[in-house]
């Protein structure tokens, strides 16, 4: 079977059997993950690019090594060793660099719809690997492996948000990825940051952190930008923890386990507890291994084949 | 392509029998089954593998380590086609470290399979030597490669493909002939 798009730019343009081709795909590269030698040579000769114009440890070094793994050259950028210092355009840049003919780029940038406008412009399969607040679709895509690997579907699973919705990427493509899936969703924090008209998606909204807690079989927390505490969205850090931070008593009064997922990094002590970050329950790192997974897998779907639709 | 039946090479009782005798010829080669691992290429391939195993697990009262192999990533043919062949899971759960592999698949015909199965191998250790069983050879080898075990060889001509039906995916278990049909036009 065929990936219909030649691009990844956001779980909203991606159809349902496209989503489970991905998820279904993703087993067989995390099994190499395990391997004394973790590598295979199907991706040989194709070269990869990784456009990174925001700053990124966990998601930078997980492509990197999902290229190296499926044996494809891999090239990296960030804006402040280039030209974007010099004042060079998006545009400009990536087309030098697609003058240096390449395979595929992975685009980290801070305005939404950035990998858009390099699909629209390049020939190249384009990766979004977080467009401002817009959607950051493979972390969407290794927390839904990462759920399914410790619950048996998504239809009908109750999944609740955590955190500054307004300014997550990752909120966005987990709500657009999990409703096409199947999945409940329930999005919780201060009301500033939950972004108005959100309930169009197709989500509800929750307000106490107790009341969502007695509901749901997994807890996505979002991580609380410490930049944002000056800027009016709530009254300090302590408070925030107080009222949203996941805690061990809170989750003691649940009925049943919850599975708790962050998406890195995190603050201890703000929006989760640290024994809570490290209990039986967290799939923190489990996510972080899925991620590699996750994007061998698209590369991998991106790179062969013949696609529907560019 | 349509394709038509010409002939049912093997019936489930001819399978049946292939399996026990490759299952006999295995343990005869390797001396007994001490340091013998089985590994069974995806789909049919696997299947053939699990019932040589149980095979020889009957006749020796041991069982032998037995897994999936599934080649896709190291196939030749990525850049060249246009349909894209799924990935299945690689179960290997054992060291094929100095063990004697048994790599076994339903159909031997160019020989790219095995090449790619031997660089997939070789990537989960180094084997003391590797030996191939197949149920149908049917010629037409593209690389240097041949079977240590046949099941049965069938000589074929190119327009012709062999179809090996196993009760674990198909209906039945049997070995059809059969070749493309010319659409009319």
């Amino acid at each position: 079977m065929n990936f219909k798009s030649g691009h990844l730019l956001g779980l909203e343009y991606v159809d349902n059997d496209d989503i489970e081709l991905i998820l279904k795909s993703t087993k067989s590269f995390r099994e190499i993950l395990d391997r004394p030698i973790k590598k295979v040579p199907t991706l040989q000769g194709k070269t990869v690019v990784n456009l990174f114009f925001e700053p990124s440890t966990r998601t930078r070094i997980s492509f990197e090594l999902a290229e190296k793994r499926l044996s494809a050259d891999s090239v990296n950028f960030s804006t402040s060793t280039s030209s974007v210092k010099k004042g060079e355009t998006l545009l400009d840049t990536a087309r030098n660099i697609e003058a240096m003919k390449i395979d595929m780029v992975v685009i980290r940038h801070q305005s939404p719809g950035a990998a858009h406008f390099l699909a629209l412009n390049l020939d190249a399969n384009i990766i979004n690997a977080g467009d401002g607040a817009h959607e950051h679709p493979t972390q969407a895509l290794l927390d839904m492996v990462t759920i399914a690997e410790h619950h048996k579907s998504f239809k009908g699973l109750k999944v609740g948000i955590v955190g500054d919705i307004a300014h997550s990427r990752v909120a966005l493509s987990n709500i657009h990825g999990l409703r096409k899936m199947g999945a409940k969703i329930t999005l919780c924090g201060p009301a500033t940051l939950i972004p108005r008209e959100v309930e169009r998606l197709g989500v509800d909204i929750c307000y106490n952190i107790d009341d969502l807690i007695a509901d749901v079989d997994v807890l996505n927390v979002l991580r609380i930008q410490l930049e944002r505490q000056d800027s009016g969205f709530f009254p300090s850090l302590r408070e925030y923890h107080q009222y949203f931070g996941i805690t061990r008593e809170r989750l003691e009064k649940a009925t049943k386990p919850i599975t708790i997922m962050h998406p890195g990094p995190i603050n201890r002590g703000v929006e989760i507890s640290s024994d809570v970050a490290d209990s039986e329950h967290s799939v923190i790192l489990n996510q972080v291994t899925n991620g590699v997974a996750v994007r061998m897998a698209i590369l991998y779907l991106l790179a062969g084949g013949e696609h529907e639709s560019n | 392509m349509e394709f038509r039946v010409k002939a049912k090479l093997v019936t489930s009782e001819d399978l049946r029998r292939i399996v026990t005798r490759l299952a006999h010829e295995i343990i005869e080669r390797n001396r007994g089954i001490n340091d013998l691992v089985i590994v069974g290429l995806l789909t049919r391939g696997a299947y053939l593998a699990h019932r040589i195993a149980k095979k020889i697990e009957e006749i020796e009262g041991k069982p032998v380590p037995t897994g999936d192999l599934d080649v896709t990533l190291y196939r030749d043919d990525f850049r060249t086609r246009l349909k894209q062949p799924d990935v299945q899971v690689t179960n290997i759960k054992f060291q094929i470290d100095e063990k004697n592999v048994m790599l076994v698949d339903d159909v031997l015909f160019t020989g790219r399979t095995v090449r790619a199965a031997l660089d997939a191998l070789m990537d989960f250790g180094r084997p003391n030597r590797i030996h191939l069983a197949v149920l149908v050879d049917r010629g037409h080898r593209e690389l240097p490669i041949k079977a240590d075990f046949v099941g049965k060889n069938i000589p074929t001509s190119i327009g012709e493909e062999v179809r090996v039906k196993l009760t674990e995916v198909d209906q039945e278990d049997c070995v059809y002939l059969v070749e493309a049909v010319e659409e009319e036009k």
